[in-house]
């Protein structure tokens, strides 16, 4: 019985006490950079894609919404013809981000997305590329990778050094 | 001509503070929640009520196929009868009432008790399982503490001498029941808050286990009088507890005694509220057991001690 | 005044019709639901304003609660071939003739006795209760402990014994 009535007491005391919420469009929220929200493919510093099209996300994605093509230019560098995800499928797991070996597809803090139409929650690659790096500044697939493609020889990487000559007796 | 305007106030006041209450409820709860609550549509949100009753007068009023139609339709209808029917004998000021009948309190019962048939017919007519559990929860707990409200509310009749609202008023010059008839005002706040089934004894429509009980059928304008119901409900209950125990229209003169009125019902319809804001919903048959082996002997004991008191006295 | 009172006269007869005529049983209940407040709008046009508002409270308000409630779980109303077996001529001539001799009879004796006029001071609530504890006293203490033996017996058949063993381990022991 009293348990009841101090229950009411403390109840009523809360008129006193600040409000937890706030008018959200107005007041936003921080969100932490590393927050789940929309999906986006970022280029590398000298302003190329980084996407090399591996299909990794796509098949790491547990709801299937990512849809892509492989194909490569000139230089025999790797690049996704079209690159859709359906959004209004995408659960924001994140598991494209852990999956994607290139730093390419990244989740940043924006969450509003919504839309009237539900084909607009469809978003091809032009939607998707932005010209910026993104979470992970200065890195570059190419530069750390042995691969030799059009644009950089085997052994010209970053941290590579040159390969070794089998047939010559100096260490 | 009087008359006219009485019946119009009464009907224009408790009709505003049932719509108005909708905002208030919402407002209230959230400031004892920590939250901001509605304050978009209008200052402060006050137009929530008009966003409100538009969205309802514009929905699909269905009724189902499988319902008993006749008493589906009928049965909102018993509820807000009832209860308006009653705020017929409150007195609102010394003048200001619709009709002084020398038996207001057993109209008033006598309508409460009738408007346990909305609930039940509705629960029953929705042909719907939930619906018919909650109505028959609903049917059982009104019953039961319909007779401890009609108890409670003896020891104040023998005290006042009358059954009329205004005698009751009268009587209160000297000082208002509430001293000596603490016992049966506690005993009627809580019946009164089961009889209009609001929280925490919102058992008949507990949406955790029955979706929303005996109005889960119940749409458009239909559950809107349900709604609409139960505030008005609320506030006859609350203008209840301010008439028999807390002196009605009595006050110090600088206000005008309708004043003083709306202030002591407002204040009371504040602790419903508050009263839903704190307190978890007790099990249907803890209920029934507190109404029975508490209250019951409560209120027995009550008219005994008052009636043998006021025999001493006298 | 009189216009009123065979308003609600009239009301009461036929709601009272439909509700023994009707099929549907929570409509034939809902139908003498109506038929008891007519008969407590008569009540209180007789100046009996306490007496109207106790039929309301009483009767339309608590006990015909009870019955909706046991017919709303019953779920009847879509078997009508054993009321049909009930309902046949011939089971119903003789209580039929009967009846009709008894109403022949209180026509009869309405008709040859001089009725009282009914006063025209309203009785208060007060004159009631006063009449109950001193003229009908032995009335009042004897049904009051006929309701006693009633709540009594509902309370030995609702109690729930307290069970020491689970019902399956009973059961086991049983047949055993």
């Amino acid at each position: 019985m009293l348990s009841i009535l101090r229950t009411i007491w403390l109840t009523f005391l809360h008129i006193f006490h600040k409000t937890e919420t706030v008018e959200y469009p107005e007041v936003k929220p921080y969100l932490p950079p590393r927050y789940r929200g929309r999906i986006i493919l970022t280029r590398d510093k000298e302003g190329e894609e980084r996407c090399v099209a591996c299909y990794l996300c796509a098949s790491a994605c547990p709801v299937d919404c990512i849809s892509l093509q492989a194909t490569e230019d000139e230089s025999g560098r790797r690049y996704p013809e079209f690159f859709r995800i359906n959004f209004s499928r995408c659960i924001f797991c994140g598991f494209c981000e852990e999956a994607c070996p290139t730093y390419a597809i990244q989740l940043i803090p924006d969450f509003e997305m919504g839309e009237y139409d539900r084909q607009n929650m469809v978003y091809e690659k032009e939607h998707l590329l932005i010209s910026g790096q993104g979470k992970y500044p200065d890195y570059n697939f190419y530069k750390n990778a042995g691969v030799s493609i059009g644009v950089k020889g085997k052994g010209e990487g970053d941290h590579e050094e040159k390969p070794l000559d089998l047939k010559d007796l100096m260490p | 001509m009087k008359e006219a305007l009485n019946i119009a106030g009464v009907l224009f006041i408790a009709l505003t503070i049932a719509a108005g209450l909708i905002w208030v409820e919402r407002r209230l709860l959230s400031v004892w929640q920590d939250r901001l609550g509605p304050n978009r549509v209008g200052p402060f949100g006050l137009f929530q009520v008009i966003a409100d009753t538009i969205k309802l007068f514009f929905k699909e009023d269905w009724v189902p196929s499988f319902s008993d139609r006749p008493v589906f339709i009928m049965a909102p209808g018993i509820l807000i009868i009832t209860i308006l029917l009653t705020f017929a004998v409150i007195p609102f000021g010394p003048d200001f009432i619709v009709f002084d009948s020398n038996i207001g309190i057993l109209f008033f019962l006598g309508n409460s008790s009738l408007g346990v048939y909305s609930i039940v017919l509705g629960g029953w007519a929705s042909n719907n399982k939930y619906s018919l559990i909650g109505a028959m929860r609903a049917s059982a707990q009104m019953l039961t503490y319909e007779v401890f409200m009609g108890l409670s509310l003896m020891g104040v009749v023998m005290m006042a001498d009358s059954f009329s609202f205004n005698a009751i008023v009268e009587a209160q010059k000297g000082g208002w029941f509430i001293v000596p008839q603490f016992i049966g005002f506690i005993v009627f706040f809580i019946a009164g808050l089961a009889e209009t089934h609001r929280l925490p004894f919102d058992i008949p429509e507990s949406e955790g286990e029955l979706v929303a009980g005996y109005h889960s059928e119940y749409s458009g304008m239909k559950f809107g009088m349900f709604f609409v119901g139960e505030y008005l409900g609320i506030t006859l209950i609350s203008a209840l507890i301010a008439t028999l125990f807390f002196g009605g229209w009595l006050g110090p003169s600088f206000l005008p005694p309708v004043f003083w009125f709306l202030l002591k019902t407002f204040f009371f319809i504040c602790m419903f509220i508050l009263l839903r804001a704190s307190l978890p919903r007790p099990r249907y048959d803890q209920l029934m057991k507190f109404g029975w082996k508490v209250l019951l002997p409560l209120s027995l004991g009550n008219i005994l001690i008052t009636g043998a008191v006021l025999i001493f006295f006298k | 005044m009189n216009i009123f009172f065979y308003i609600a006269a009239t009301v009461a007869i036929i709601s009272t019709i439909m509700a023994i005529s009707g099929r549907n049983a929570i409509h034939a209940l809902l139908f003498l639901i109506l038929s008891f407040l007519a008969i407590s709008v008569v009540f209180y046009l007789l100046d009996a304003p306490f007496i109207a508002a106790l039929e309301v409270i009483i009767y339309a308000g608590a006990i015909m609660v009870l019955f909706i409630f046991v017919t709303m779980m019953l779920n009847v109303g879509l078997e009508r071939k054993m009321e049909n077996k009930w309902l046949n001529p011939r089971m119903w001539i003789v209580p039929g003739l009967l009846a009709a001799i008894l109403l022949f009879d209180l026509i009869l004796a309405l008709k040859v006795s001089r009725t009282i006029p009914v006063g025209n001071q309203v009785i208060q609530p007060k004159q009631v209760g006063i009449s109950l504890f001193s003229t009908y006293l032995l009335a009042v203490e004897m049904t009051a402990i006929l309701l006693m033996t009633g709540v009594i017996g509902a309370y030995h058949l609702g109690s729930q014994k307290k069970k020491v063993m689970h019902r399956f381990l009973e059961k086991k022991i049983k047949t055993c």
